[in-house]
C-alpha cells in the first residue's frame, strides 16, 4: 500500500482525486491546499506518492516540487495541472516530478497515471 | 485580439465538457461586447493574464450549470463553497490549457471568484471582449476573453 498526498487548492479536484485513486494500492495520508502546507505535511506524513497542482497561492507547485525533492529524491510526484504547454511539463520533470497529467482528466486517466508512476 | 485566436478557446471549452462524455456542448455564435458592462451569470471565475499577452479570461455560469458539472464529476456536495470553487477551477483550466497554444509566456493568475455582479470593473477599460455563450444539458454559461496583443 502506497501512502498518497494530494496537493491542490481546489476542494472539488481533491475530492475527485480521492474518489479515483481508491483502487486498493493507495492510502490517503494527507491533503494540502498550497505549496507551503504541502511541505509541512510532507515532513509529517512522508508519503510515497504526491499529486501536485501547479497554480496555487503562497507557493506554486514547481517551487514545491523542488523543495520536496530536496528533502526526499525518491518520492514520486504526479503533476496534475491545467498548464498544458511543453515548457512547463519539461520544467516540472527536470525539477524531479515523475509524471504529468493535464486537466481536465477522467478518473480512469488519473488511476492509470498513478499506477504507471509506481511501476517505473 | 484577433478572431483566429478565438478558435483556441472554442476548442478548449469543448474539450473541457467532453471529459464527461454524454451530452455535447452547444457553442453559440461569439460576439463582441464593450467592457463597460461585463456580462456575468450567478458565479464567475476570473483569471488575469500577463506576459506577452495581457488581459482577462473568465468563465461565468448559472448555478444550474455548475450543479450539473458537479453531478457529472460525481460530487455530492453542491454547497456554496463548491460552486465557487468550480467556477474558479473551470476558468483556471481554460486559461491554463491556452498555454499549449500561446506558450509559457502566457502567464495566468490564481482564480478570483465572485458571486453575482462584480463590485468593481474586472475588464480593461476602452476595450472589447469576445463573449462565447455556451449551453450544456440546457444550462447556460459563457467564456469571456479580453486579450491585448
Amino acid at each position: 500500500m502506497y501512502k498518497l498526498m494530494i496537493v491542490d487548492d481546489s476542494n472539488i479536484i481533491r475530492n475527485r482525486i480521492q474518489r479515483a485513486y481508491d483502487s486498493g494500492q493507495f492510502t490517503l495520508v494527507a491533503t494540502a491546499t498550497s505549496g507551503v502546507a504541502a511541505i509541512e505535511k510532507f515532513n509529517v506524513h512522508r508519503p510515497d506518492v504526491i499529486t501536485m497542482d501547479l497554480t496555487m497561492p503562497q507557493m506554486d507547485g514547481l517551487e514545491c516540487i523542488e523543495k520536496i525533492i530536496a528533502i526526499d529524491p525518491d518520492v514520486r510526484i504526479l503533476v496534475v495541472s491545467a498548464l498544458s504547454d511543453k515548457a512547463t511539463g519539461i520544467e516540472a520533470l527536470s525539477l524531479g516530478a515523475s509524471g504529468f497529467l493535464c486537466k481536465p482528466f477522467s478518473e480512469e486517466e488519473l488511476v492509470e497515471a498513478l499506477e504507471e508512476l509506481m511501476q517505473d | 485580439m484577433k478572431e483566429q485566436k478565438l478558435q483556441i478557446f472554442l476548442d478548449i471549452v469543448s474539450r473541457y465538457f467532453q471529459q464527461f462524455g454524454g451530452a455535447e456542448l452547444v457553442v453559440d455564435t461569439p460576439y463582441l461586447l464593450e467592457n463597460e458592462q461585463p456580462k456575468v451569470h450567478d458565479y464567475t471565475g476570473v483569471i488575469g493574464i500577463s506576459g506577452v499577452q495581457k488581459g482577462v479570461v473568465y468563465f461565468s455560469a448559472t448555478r444550474e450549470l455548475l450543479e450539473c458539472i458537479l453531478d457529472n464529476m460525481g460530487e455530492q456536495d453542491k454547497g456554496e463553497d463548491n460552486l465557487v470553487d468550480l467556477a474558479g477551477e473551470v476558468a483556471n483550466t481554460i486559461a491554463g490549457n491556452a498555454r499549449n497554444e500561446f506558450g509559457a509566456t502566457f502567464h495566468i493568475s490564481v482564480p478570483l471568484v465572485f458571486k453575482g455582479s462584480p463590485q468593481s470593473i474586472i475588464l480593461p477599460k476602452n476595450e472589447r471582449s469576445f463573449i462565447i455563450p455556451v449551453t450544456w444539458q440546457n444550462r447556460v454559461g459563457e467564456i469571456v476573453v479580453c486579450l491585448q496583443d
